[in-house]
């Protein structure tokens, strides 16, 4: 990297300036999901015995669960999936394989063309670690560890271990238990106590660098006192030949610490979308989960944030918008497990061409969480009489004196705000374009001013409908 | 310029209810009428139908603009050939700042046949004007930040109706009482500011209101008199003066039926309102 390049340049262009240009293929593990595929996991990335033995549990645990009964249809065969693909010498995907309404959209969005590649996982040969190699130059001065989850477990591994599956366990749920066997890559963070990372942390290029591994695992720690924006996925569609992406996002927020996670993600149409989230805010610590979900099959995914100490603050923004063929099932969860605990939970869905979304939220006041206050927000949109919008709102109290509240409202595009703007001679896609993105603005301006942009561009692409 | 506005025998119903039966009225270019009458008479259901909202059928009955049938037109093709409706209750649009929609409608409104994606007005020349005309009308520039109607008071939706008005500059405009929700020194501003957009020559306009405060600036040529969907009476100046002055006794006991029609349309409104 250039030596002139100043630090803010630095991390806005970090995809320009750190990815080559040779091409590199992918080593396949075998087909399926088995003892022996999950060895030769841990054998190729050389883990400790604990990994291997946390991945073969898992394993075990995965095969014990049934599918789960509710949310989205799950049409999978589990033994029709690769699991580990590792970028090697040869063979890679070429820009042809590329779909072409994806290529599109890419010309669309005035993506230049090494960046199309680069974007669209083509160019895998993207080496993680130079990146966020030069992130932790200017962090590591504050002692601020970021880098990929697999070299974290090599570098960090009292760390890593002293945390890793301990918000969510393997057990929690089938496709945690998935990913606890066979994850691969990922973000690992450490903001050791009282430092403030001022510009987001962002992985706008992981997914893609790591798009043979489509079971991430992330850990995030912010340690007392201490602060992050850690901005993650990538704006631009996804391109990937796998049916299935399943990441687990653990996140520790200690005593007055503050953690936002950003998420905006735009899959292609033939992937299942299930993530499992959850972040454990201590005293007076502050967690925001900012979720966009945009494309994919079925996406179902709940972030959520267990507060576990008294003044813990939990903030959850989620956006699904889904279109012909697609089932958004977002949600959130909001657990308050100590007293004096505040949760609020906004929850957008805009529904188009047949497309289905729900929202699927749960609030839980445990006992002795007394003082605690929540309030959901959950408004629907549904563009045409043949999509869908439902709403599953799980409220479970077990303390008296707590302020719970939640609203609810689901509209068609209004008729009436169509109506004023067409007699200012607005077309119709101006017009419903407008609508949407207003009623998706209190996520876009939480947004980073370059994922803001795209968020729109993307969303008026949508609006169009002439691709994706 | 000479442009026309013509309505013939316009029928026109809601949910298959009828509200306009049988509405005749021509504007010309630079005219200015006022229509008046009691809550229920179809006044606002004019307006609405005269811009093309979908949930009013017209079933009978012509609208032209200089000979063109404006029935056959989409609301936005409306606009875009010189017709505008201040609202009566204009709708909020969250999340979508004024400053974004007007400069859209704008652009739409001066280059009729622009399609879509092609270039707005240059940003630069579309900010002098809308601060030029907002000043003018004595409104905080920071209102163009706002969001479409969000959060405004009543007044505040009015002078923003004002604006578009002011912005769009159509053949035809038809105030849906304005004037309603302001208080005395709104209502004089608004007028002025009215007469100063739509004023002689300018625009045809349609005052619709209850009373004359808004018609001081804006003296109509001709009055007109709502009733049970139909316009019973048209008169000048002094037909505004003397309803404003003494209501619509008069006009009720001339035309018992459209009265009687009146009173059922207005009882069913209710119906449905609660």
């Amino acid at each position: 990297m250039a030596t002139d390049v100043s630090e803010k340049d630095q991390i806005g262009d970090i995809n320009k300036y750190n990815f080559r240009t040779e091409t590199t293929g992918v080593f396949k593990a075998k087909k399926g999901l088995n003892k022996d595929v999950i060895n030769q996991i841990s054998d190729i990335k050389n883990e400790p015995d604990w990994m291997r033995k946390f991945r073969l549990d898992a394993l075990e645990e995965f095969n014990r669960r049934p599918m789960p009964k509710w949310g989205g249809a799950i049409d999978l065969d589990f033994q029709d999936i690769f699991y580990y693909l590792r970028p090697t010498s040869e063979q890679g995907r070429t820009w042809d394989d590329v779909p072409d309404e994806i290529k599109e959209t890419f010309d669309r969005l005035g993506i230049p063309e090494a960046e199309k590649k680069f974007l669209a996982g083509v160019k895998a040969q993207f080496e993680s670690e130079v990146v966020y190699g030069s992130l932790q130059e200017d962090l590591a001065k504050q002692g601020v560890l970021f880098t990929d989850t697999d070299s974290a477990l090599r570098e960090h591994p009292d760390l890593l271990r002293e945390y890793f599956g301990t918000i969510i366990p393997t057990g929690d749920n089938k496709f945690s238990a998935l990913n606890s066997a066979v994850w691969s890559g990922g973000s690992f963070i450490y903001v050791p106590p009282g430092v403030h990372i001022e510009f987001p942390l962002q992985a706008y290029f992981r997914i893609n660098a790591e798009s043979m591994g489509q079971f991430e695992r992330t850990l995030i720690i912010v340690d007392e006192g201490a602060s992050v924006h850690y901005v993650e996925g990538c704006t631009a569609p996804m391109y990937t030949t796998e049916s299935l992406h399943s990441a687990v996002v653990e996140v520790v927020v200690k005593r007055n610490a503050r953690c936002r996670y950003t998420t905006i993600q735009n899959w292609a149409n033939n992937i299942y979308n299930l993530v499992t989230k959850r972040a454990h805010a201590y005293g007076d610590a502050t967690m925001e989960w900012v979720d966009g979900n945009l494309g994919s099959k079925l996406t179902m995914k709940y972030p959520a944030v267990h507060m576990m100490e008294p003044g813990a603050r939990g903030e959850i923004l989620s956006i699904a918008f889904s279109s012909a063929g697609q089932h958004q099932d977002a949600g959130a969860k909001l657990v308050h497990s100590a007293p004096h605990t505040t949760g609020q939970i906004i929850s957008k869905s805009i529904s188009k061409n047949g497309g289905r979304s729900s929202y699927r939220g749960l609030v839980r006041v445990d006992p002795g969480a007394h003082h605690s206050k929540n309030s959901v927000v959950c408004d629907a949109l549904i563009l045409d009489p043949e999509s869908r919008s439902d709403t599953y709102p799980y409220i479970e109290v077990m303390e008296q004196d707590v302020q719970i509240g939640h609203e609810a409202s689901v509209s068609r595009i209004g008729e009436e705000q169509m109506f004023y703007l067409l007699s200012r001679g607005l077309s119709e896609t101006e017009a419903s374009t407008m609508i949407v993105n207003g009623f998706i603005e209190p996520l876009v301006k939480e947004l980073p001013m370059e994922y803001a942009v795209e968020m729109n561009r993307l969303i008026q692409l949508q609006m169009e409908g002439s691709v994706g | 310029m000479s442009h026309v506005l013509k309505i013939e025998n316009l029928h026109v119903a809601v949910d298959g209810k009828p509200i306009l039966r049988g509405v005749n009225l021509t504007m010309n270019h630079g005219e200015t009428h006022a229509l008046m009458g009691p809550n229920g008479s179809g006044k606002s259901t004019l307006g609405l139908a005269i811009m093309g909202h979908p949930n009013y059928e017209v079933t009978e009955g012509s609208i032209t603009l200089d000979g063109k049938n404006v029935l056959e037109m989409e609301p936005n093709e409306r606009a875009r050939a010189g017709l505008f409706l201040a609202f009566q209750r204009p709708i909020a649009v969250p999340g979508v700042k004024m400053a974004d929609f007007l400069r859209h409608a704008t652009t739409n409104v001066r280059r009729p046949d622009r399609k879509e994606g092609e270039e707005l007005i240059p940003m630069r020349e579309f900010r002098k004007e809308l601060k030029d005309k907002m000043q003018h009308l004595r409104m905080d520039v920071e209102f163009a930040r706002r969001y479409v109607n969000d959060g405004f008071s009543g007044g505040e939706m009015k002078r923003a109706e004002i604006l578009q008005l002011a912005m769009l500059q159509p053949k035809f405009a038809i105030l849906d009482e304005t004037d309603s929700g302001l208080d005395a020194d709104a209502v004089r501003l608004a007028s002025e500011s009215i007469a100063e957009i739509g004023g002689r020559d300018k625009m045809g306009l349609l005052i619709i209101t209850h009373h004359d405060k808004l018609l001081e600036h804006n003296p109509p040529e001709y009055t007109h008199v709502m009733l049970g969907g139909r316009i019973v009476e048209t008169g000048g100046k002094e037909l505004a003066e003397e309803l404003h002055q003494s209501g619509y006794d008069r006009i009720r006991t001339s035309h018992p039926e459209a009265d009687a029609r009146n009173q059922e349309m207005l009882s069913e409104e209710t119906e449905v309102a609660s």
